[in-house]
């Protein structure tokens, strides 16, 4: 291994074709380490499928991620240091926040899982849920938290974020964009893909995505803030009424 | 960046067995798959016994044997489909797909979990059918075991590369049964011909049951291996 923990990953003209249809077409960027990365677009921008080339989850049909100086692809072993949580919490509703996390911590090699969970539990707020109570008796709010939990299982390099605030209420969301500033200062590369323009305030890059190209790509040190993630974002995509009818129905 | 405590990825079988401790645990919580399961099969064996049980008159073995296994796979038709449905549910495949375990592992973990519940339903199965077809299993109980767990093992097989593959398709339940049962007439073939001369109250045919017994075998080989190949280009979706 070469040292992910610190790495930036580089995307160089990746492009994603399903039967025919394009969904991403030479997407060059770098996410750097210690940075939050919101990936805007609206509907069928390729951002869904973009975060499933980072995952490692498909593979991209042009171009390459590099992870340091290692190639990440589909069923890449370095997918062990990514953590993703989705707008669905991934977990099983049937065992206990504690047994998912454990789960979770023990297939990802973690030497005590069931003190990681325990750990993890308190750190998202979950520490004292009843012990018995399935997950699928959790609200919304609370299967995020444990879906956050479930992703940091195993201290990952590389945190990705699809859509997480959707569904959370204003609370939920204020503790999650807390959270991904608390991880981005953890040194972790973050990205998070939504189309809630407020939960990309906290960034500190924008990458805009547009009929499955990057249209924007800035970086401020310190956070767009949500007055310049909007103006950005509505600037870029403005002209999209005028445009033809997109190439790819993918998200 | 927090301490997960030196994160070094578990064995192969280690894997395996994880998935499937899970898969069991959390049916020993619910239940729900075993009960559907077990009901089916009583249901399936129930029907037939009242067709061809006629005042007291013992069906004929081949009769009992199908019996067998056509509710072997009606119940593990829909064991299937329910423990890939907890799969999917807010998308915990995805989570476990991401995780180092290999594809390979996940399926020989989805495979035992199958088998497991299968077995314990197979067990009612077995007895029910002894009582209500009289049929003659003190014996040859250790043989038709053997035949009952090499056809779960090649139907669950199958049926965890089906499943998975319709993890997202609409329509699964019937789509399993209209792909699966195609490919698994040779194990109910073989199970119920090699369950018939075993259970043959006049002439058992072991000679021809070890026959069928050794067919299984190579049809559990041959599922088993596609089963740990094809399962990862299958749940990639790609």
């Amino acid at each position: 291994m070469t040292g992910q923990g610190a790495a930036a990953l580089r995307l160089s003209k990746v492009g994603k074709i399903y039967g025919g249809r394009r969904a991403l077409a030479d997407v060059s960027t770098t996410f750097e380490p210690g940075r939050i990365a919101a990936v805007l677009g609206p509907n069928g921008a390729g951002k869904s499928t973009l975060l499933a080339i980072l995952s490692t989850l498909i593979a991209p049909s042009t171009g390459d991620v590099r992870w340091g100086d290692a190639l990440l692809g589909r069923g890449s072993s370095l997918r062990a240091r990514i953590g993703y949580v989705g707008h669905e919490p991934g977990i099983y509703g049937d065992l206990t926040a504690a047994e998912n996390l454990t789960l979770f911590a023990s297939l990802h090699g973690v030497s005590d899982p069931a003190g990681r969970a325990a750990a993890l539990l308190s750190r998202v707020g979950l520490g004292d849920v009843a012990r018995d109570a399935a997950a699928r008796t959790f609200s919304r709010g609370m299967l995020q938290r444990l879906a956050l939990a479930r992703a940091l299982a195993h201290d990952p390099a590389l945190l990705l974020f699809d859509e997480p605030a959707s569904a959370l209420d204003p609370a939920g969301a204020d503790w999650l964009s807390r959270e991904l500033a608390a991880e981005r200062d953890g040194g972790r590369v973050v990205v998070l893909v939504t189309h809630d323009l407020s939960a990309a305030a906290v960034a500190d890059q924008l990458v805009i995505l547009r009929r499955g190209r990057v249209v924007f790509d800035e970086t401020r040190p310190g956070g767009f803030g949500a007055e310049a993630v909007r103006s950005s974002y509505e600037a870029k995509t403005r002209e999209q009424t005028r445009d033809k009818p997109r190439e790819s129905p993918r998200g | 960046m927090a301490d997960a405590g030196g994160a070094r990825p578990a064995g192969f079988l280690r894997q395996a067995l994880r998935i499937a401790a899970k898969d069991l645990a959390i049916e020993w919580r619910s239940k729900e798959v075993l009960a559907t399961m077990t009901f089916l099969a009583v249901v399936v064996v129930l029907i037939f016994s009242f067709a061809f049980v006629i005042e007291g008159t013992r069906p004929p073995a081949a009769v009992v044997s199908g019996i067998v296994w056509v509710a072997l796979v009606v119940s593990g038709t829909v064991g299937l489909g329910r423990t890939f449905d907890r799969e999917r549910d807010g998308e915990a495949i995805r989570s476990l797909l991401l995780t180092p375990a290999p594809r390979a592992a996940i399926y020989l973990g989805k495979l035992l979990a199958t088998v497991a519940l299968m077995a314990l339903t197979e067990v009612v199965l077995t007895g029910l059918s002894g009582v209500l077809f009289a049929a003659s299993l003190g014996d040859v109980i250790g043989r038709v075991a053997l035949l009952l767990a090499l056809g779960t093992v090649g139907f669950a097989a199958a049926g965890c590369i089906f499943s998975a593959a319709l993890l997202r398709a609409r329509g699964r339940d019937a789509l399993l049964a209209t792909l699966l049962y195609p490919i698994i007439v040779p194990i109910v073939i073989a199970g119920a011909r090699g369950t018939s001369q075993l259970i043959d109250p006049i002439s058992p045919d072991f000679d021809g049951a070890r026959f069928w017994t050794q067919f299984l075998f190579a049809l559990d080989v041959l599922f088993v291996t596609a089963g740990l190949w094809a399962f990862e280009p299958i749940v990639s979706g790609d």
